[in-house]
């Protein structure tokens, strides 16, 4: 198995690719956007995988875990820890987001880069039935990258994935 | 070897304010606030420890971000005394963090345009987690000054005991001020106005004033820190001391 993947670093993106989140297992790291890229160089698979939050208690686990997927898949792997451009939740794919909703986390709002007034709100809406009209219950939540709100109009609590 | 220093400088207040938020946990008075402050204090952590690890090669002795955290004395320890600073009571802890957090914002703001990659990587982050943890102290230093008579008192209080160790956080030491001199960090003198803004706009909502004289209270860029450092550090590294080497 290992001769025939030798080299394709499509293979190796693509094994690398289907690691899931470790705390958001409904999304892999592509789908998140923290596997930046894949090479193959001399037959050893390089993958630049970048941290979400500064305190993201996964991110060591995520890269042993995409580590062990190239050594699955028949490649000799290293990781690359890649610091630039940073992280923001707009590297979510759509397909991310929609992953994200499915699951029952409303997905970040869009434009990280405009962080609004300092104390204004943004609207965030139920991933189960839509609305619109819902209440922060906690800045923080279940993970660092989460927050608590619920929905007015199903009265469900969910997870909000912070806007970074 | 000093923009090693003046980085040190930098994730030794991560650290040690990420170590003092570290201390609530189990003990917060609310279930929201048990998850907030761990929550915060990972973020800082996680900026010290990007920091240790590139000084710690630019340095080029061989010593981890391990090494750095664990193996350094109290003496060797850079912070600024602010952050030292105990935990005292919820509004003593909010309020240095609301203080920490209005720097540290413009600071890492400017550093987008830092001539260090990982410093300018460093700064994307920060920055916006530097936001989330204003906005959040932020509010509760509103909360606590224009609550009851018993939350403002005790708000008024925590201003009053922590003002003196402001100052401290727009000095440059000789190796920040080299650092600043080369693009890396940014100059500490001129974050002053954001800080002020910032602090203005939230203490008038808290009906809090700012005390205008105290006597500034300065040393820990030297090394010289209040005795309460040295407790921190006894039981942040004592299982890495016991144990040298270990990993996890």
């Amino acid at each position: 198995m290992s001769v025939c993947w030798q080299g394709s670093a499509e293979a190796a993106w693509e094994a690398a690719a289907a690691v899931p989140d470790p705390e958001v297992p409904c999304v892999t790291v592509a789908d998140l956007g923290i596997l930046r890229w894949v090479r193959v160089e001399d037959g050893v698979a390089v993958a630049g995988v970048t941290p979400t939050y500064s305190g993201c208690p996964a991110v060591l686990a995520i890269e042993l875990a995409v580590e062990a997927a190239l050594r699955d898949a028949g490649f000799e792997a290293r990781i690359e820890r890649v610091l630039t451009p940073p992280w923001t939740t707009d590297w979510i794919t759509e397909e991310g987001r929609e992953k994200l909703r499915d699951y029952g986390i409303a997905p970040p709002v869009k434009a990280s880069g405009s962080i609004r007034s300092l104390f204004g709100d943004v609207t965030v809406a139920c991933p189960k039935c839509g609305s619109t009209d819902t209440e922060k219950l906690s800045e923080f939540g279940s993970t660092a990258c989460k927050a608590h709100y619920r929905c007015r109009t199903c009265v469900e609590p969910f997870d909000y994935f912070k806007c970074i | 070897m000093a923009v090693y220093d003046a980085l040190l400088e930098l994730a030794d207040d991560h650290l040690i304010l990420g170590h003092r938020l570290s201390e609530w946990c189990g003990h917060a008075p609310m279930l929201e606030e048990d998850l907030a402050m761990p929550n915060m204090g990972l973020d800082l952590i996680g900026t010290a420890r990007t920091l240790y690890d590139h000084a710690g090669k630019l340095e080029g002795k061989g010593r981890s971000e391990d090494d750095l955290a664990y193996l350094r004395d109290e003496r060797e320890y850079r912070n600024c005394l602010l952050v030292e600073r105990p935990n005292e009571d919820f509004a003593h802890t909010m309020l240095r963090q609301f203080y920490f957090a209005a720097f540290m914002r413009p600071f890492w703001l400017a550093a987008l345009n830092s001539t260090d990659v990982v410093v300018r990587g460093v700064a994307g982050k920060a920055e916006k987690e530097m936001a989330y943890h204003i906005r959040h102290a932020g509010e509760w230093v509103i909360r606590l000054g224009d609550g009851t008579e018993e939350s403002a008192a005790r708000m008024r209080d925590a201003v009053e005991a922590l003002h003196i160790y402001v100052d401290e956080l727009f000095d440059s030491s000789d190796d920040a001020r080299i650092a600043e001199a080369a693009g890396v960090l940014p100059r500490r003198a001129d974050l002053r106005g954001a800080w002020d803004r910032t602090v203005a706009e939230v203490f008038s909502e808290a009906l809090l004033e700012q005390p205008r004289a105290a006597y500034a209270q300065r040393g820990g860029r030297q090394g010289i820190h209040n005795e309460t450092l040295g407790h921190l550090l006894a039981e942040m590294q004592v299982i890495h001391r016991a144990h040298p080497g270990a990993r996890w």
